[in-house]
């Protein structure tokens, strides 16, 4: 492995563990848009271009933008009195433990039927494109339909206003 | 350990502190986050996959981590509205705090 995948992947999991372990939230949005964008660069490494700068352009563009206004809508950059970790804090770290554990026992004692090295596939977004209206249309369209009901559904749901509030 | 290995670990490191997040926080909004690097770590998965796998011409991998951003994208939008609402409602977004089914 290259020195570029362990720097990029000591980059996206100490991102992604600020994000859980620091105190104020905004600090946390940071944190885990530095994760999103380590892993955008893990896709670009595996020769996935589209699928990496759509992850810049999607989590990096609007899920962290969409989290820091959450999180100031909701005055989450106030820190409460009786600390960020929940009462059960203890079983969450000792199961996700267990699933690290379990998940990486299986990574590890598999035996690699697939080749080391493969070669470099040659896709380009042309392809992509190709395939997304030809073989994948109804999904794509499947997509379209669930973004803009989510679209309608989110803008609903956070505009509700109770009966003689205004 | 071959390459693909070491992407899988990294996937499933990135998953473990994705569930670490969602289940020992207080905050619905780091919740949430937590639930996102969950899903990335799938999403590197299924890139990983269609990278080393043996037909990575049919692009099924990377379609499938495609679609999957576009759901999660969806998933980011309803959570952080129905976060918003509920903070509307009762004022907090401390999930220990939330242990009323009605209003």
């Amino acid at each position: 492995m290259s020195p570029v995948f362990y720097l990029v992947s000591a980059m996206t999991v100490a991102g992604a563990l600020a994000a859980v372990l620091l105190k104020p939230l905004v600090h946390c949005a940071l944190a885990v848009t530095v994760a999103f964008a380590g892993l955008a660069f893990l896709f670009l490494s595996l020769d996935a271009q589209f699928a990496g700068f759509a992850q810049i352009l999607v989590y990096i563009g609007a899920v962290a933008i969409l989290i820091v206004f959450a999180i100031l809508l909701t005055k989450g950059s106030e820190l409460p009195r009786d600390g960020v970790f929940s009462r059960s804090w203890l079983a969450g770290v000792v199961i996700s433990a267990a699933v690290f554990a379990a998940l990486g026992w299986a990574i590890l004692r598999s035996a690699w039927t697939l080749p080391h090295e493969a070669a470099v596939p040659v896709v380009t977004v042309h392809d992509i494109g190709v395939a997304l209206v030809d073989r994948y249309v109804l999904p794509l369209e499947i997509v379209a339909l669930l973004l803009t009901a989510a679209t309608i559904g989110a803008v609903i749901v956070a505009m509700h206003e109770k009966e003689g509030a205004k | 350990m071959t390459p693909l290995a070491s992407y899988l670990l990294v996937a499933a490191l990135v998953f473990a502190i994705g569930l670490a997040g969602a289940l020992v926080r207080r905050n619905a909004i780091l919740v949430l986050i937590g639930i996102e690097l969950m899903l990335n770590a799938a999403n590197l998965n299924f890139i990983a996959f269609w990278r080393y796998g043996p037909h990575p011409e049919a692009l099924t991998g990377m379609m499938f981590a495609i679609f999957s951003i576009a759901v999660a994208a969806a998933e980011a939008a309803v959570g952080l509205g129905l976060v918003i609402a509920i903070y509307r409602h009762a004022q907090t977004t401390d999930l220990d705090k939330m242990n009323r089914m009605k209003g």
